[in-house]
């Protein structure tokens, strides 16, 4: 007791650095601008991928195409009701949009990139597989045969 | 003598970080993408796609039904049990007759017996998705294991440590025969 006392009677206390706060939040920033990706899309419907422990990684990243299919969110549930819909982009969609989608995918890569697209079906783990076949059908029409099924690797929560 | 200049106050530099910090968190994602690849068949030409047997034993068709309930080559099946029969059928440790045939091919100059097996997997309209993505699951599970114990067998390494064209040579002897059969229209929602 009387040693605190004592000392903080003789010296006052030196400050603590900040000079270094800045240096760990950097350090922190480029942590997220190394692992984290931007946000291209907004999600319009919930999509709560379904489990898999052989979840493989996808390698190529930017040759993927998105379609994902779910109930719609809350705020938009009154326009579209709660059955499963397949949202391209930014907006809701039908199956037959499917294959302009893909076109317009495909010519946005280059020539040597197209056949190595791959479709990345999100869909959520509660739709029926009705929906799922349709859009597969689809696919095989449009010949865009390399798909992935997302999912997580099981006790990751997102 | 230059005066001297005055230091720069630098502990607003911490703020400013902490502003482009809360930016990209709030606009990015992070970005695990994995899931289950497949390849799906191409669209057929001609009409008379049954024309194509493939020998019985060869096959084994994998149901789920409207109900998430699991058939397996004819009897219904828990799906804990369900890796292990494919595995049993894709490499017919016994030569039984009932399962698939091997055939010898050479791969990367040494011959190998490779099953021919195939697994086709069938589902209603109304199956889940969650089902559907379990057995899938199970499926590339079981052909994994075989990867990794061949590939045990023949480098003495797990799959995953083995080198590109080793890989390639193990994807090869123990292919991932999963067919993704025709929608029926049966079980509508």
């Amino acid at each position: 007791m009387s040693k605190f006392g004592g000392s903080r009677n003789n010296k006052s206390v030196p400050g603590i650095s900040s000079g270094s706060l800045s240096d760990i939040v950097f350090m922190l920033l480029f942590f997220f601008m190394v692992t984290t990706q931007m946000r291209e899309t907004e999600n319009k419907v919930v999509v709560k991928l379904p489990e898999a422990s052989e979840a493989a990684k996808l390698e190529r990243k930017d040759l993927s195409a998105n379609i994902n299919i779910g109930s719609p969110t809350r705020q938009y549930q009154a326009m579209y009701g709660t059955d499963a819909r397949i949202q391209l982009n930014d907006s809701f969609k039908t199956i037959d949009d499917i294959r302009d989608f893909i076109a317009s995918e495909r010519d946005a890569m280059s020539e040597a990139d197209r056949s190595l697209m791959t479709v990345n079906l999100r869909v959520d783990e509660d739709v029926r597989m009705g929906i799922v076949s349709d859009v597969k059908q689809e696919l095989r029409r449009c010949s865009a045969l390399k798909i992935m099924y997302a999912s997580r690797k099981p006790g990751g929560d997102k | 003598m230059a005066k001297k200049t005055p230091e720069i106050n630098s502990s607003s530099t911490a703020d400013i970080a902490f502003l482009l910090l809360c930016y990209f968190l709030m606009t990015t994602t992070m970005g695990d993408q994995s899931g289950l690849q497949r390849r799906l068949p191409p669209i057929p030409d001609t009409k008379d796609v049954q024309d194509q047997k493939v020998n019985r034993r060869n096959i084994v068709v994998v149901r789920i039904n409207s109900a998430d309930k699991l058939f397996a080559g004819n009897e219904a099946m828990d799906i804990s049990f369900l890796k292990d029969k494919m595995k049993e059928f894709l490499s017919n440790p016994a030569d039984s007759p009932e399962l698939p045939e091997k055939e010898a091919k050479e791969i990367g100059g040494k011959t190998y017996m490779v099953s021919k097996g195939v697994i086709s997997l069938q589902n209603d309209r109304g199956t889940s998705y969650q089902a559907y993505i379990a057995v899938q699951n199970e499926l590339v599970k079981a052909v994994n294991e075989l990867r990794d114990e061949f590939s045990m067998r023949e480098f003495g390494k797990r799959f995953s440590r083995l080198s590109e064209d080793e890989q390639d040579v193990v994807k090869k002897a123990v292919p991932q025969n999963i067919s993704e059969a025709e929608p029926k229209d049966t079980g509508k929602k």
